[in-house]
């Protein structure tokens, strides 16, 4: 099973987290995080949401962030599906899976990829509105600050 | 020498998805930035210094003094919004 997917279709926690931990008898503890995309946001409805992401260099990020992950964490396994494409509210957009043999770590880790996930991996969004307005995304300051709670410095909403 | 600057986002709608530049000298992120900007009003207004652009080469986020070699991949992007 691959770690990184980066994908147009939906992905099922339930089975994800199964095929995580299966064969694995050591695991004690598995943590997981869905992003799904709201109705609103900034006081904006939201009718659609369009993800653009960068093909290999996308991978590789997440990839690299998960290899970073095993560094720091004593985790067992670990899995990150992103989705790309046109989605809508309700519509799950990510999702990371962590396994460990006690819960510290596995959400410890599971909180540091979605952390790194959110300024470090190439994908921008655009948001369309019901009128049909489209704009795309800023990034947010706050998410920097998320990930430099791990020590780790991070510009991605700088000017 | 020749490289491949490739575009994302809203800068992708702005320039397209990407060009192919050929280059006399060696060159920085940074100094192939200010060739572009240099380059179109087009360019000027989507990569111009005051807005917020992030650089890969070759599929790693690289920062503005890293050089680039022969055969390169480039991207200009705005900051990222994932997750």
């Amino acid at each position: 099973m691959p770690r990184v997917s980066v994908q147009t279709a939906d992905f099922d926690l339930a089975a994800e987290v199964a095929a995580l931990r299966a064969g694995d008898l050591d695991v004690g503890a598995v943590t997981s995080f869905v992003g799904t995309v709201r109705a609103g946001s900034e006081g904006r409805a939201v009718r659609a949401m369009e993800l653009e992401h960068y093909p290999g260099m996308t991978e590789r990020a997440i990839e690299a962030m998960i290899d970073r992950a095993f560094e720091r964490f004593s985790i067992r396994g670990a899995r990150v599906i992103h989705r790309v494409g046109v989605l809508h509210p309700g519509d799950q957009i990510v999702m990371v899976a962590v396994t460990s043999s006690h819960r510290g770590e596995a959400f410890q880790a599971c909180e540091f990829l979605m952390d790194y996930l959110k300024t470090q991996a190439p994908f921008w969004k655009k948001e369309t509105t019901p009128d049909g307005q489209a704009r795309w995304v800023d990034a947010r300051v706050a998410d920097d600050e998320a990930l430099r709670r791990w020590g780790i410095a991070a510009g991605n909403a700088a000017p | 020498m020749t490289i491949t600057v490739r575009y994302f986002a809203s800068l992708r709608e702005a320039l397209g998805p990407s060009e192919t530049l050929a280059l006399e000298v060696p060159t920085t992120l940074g100094a192939l930035r200010d060739r572009l900007i240099a380059s179109s009003a087009a360019h000027a207004a989507a990569l111009g210094r005051g807005r917020a652009v992030r650089a890969a080469l070759d599929q790693a986020i690289a920062d503005e003094s890293t050089t680039i070699a022969d055969g390169a991949e480039v991207a200009f992007f705005p900051p990222v919004t994932g997750g």
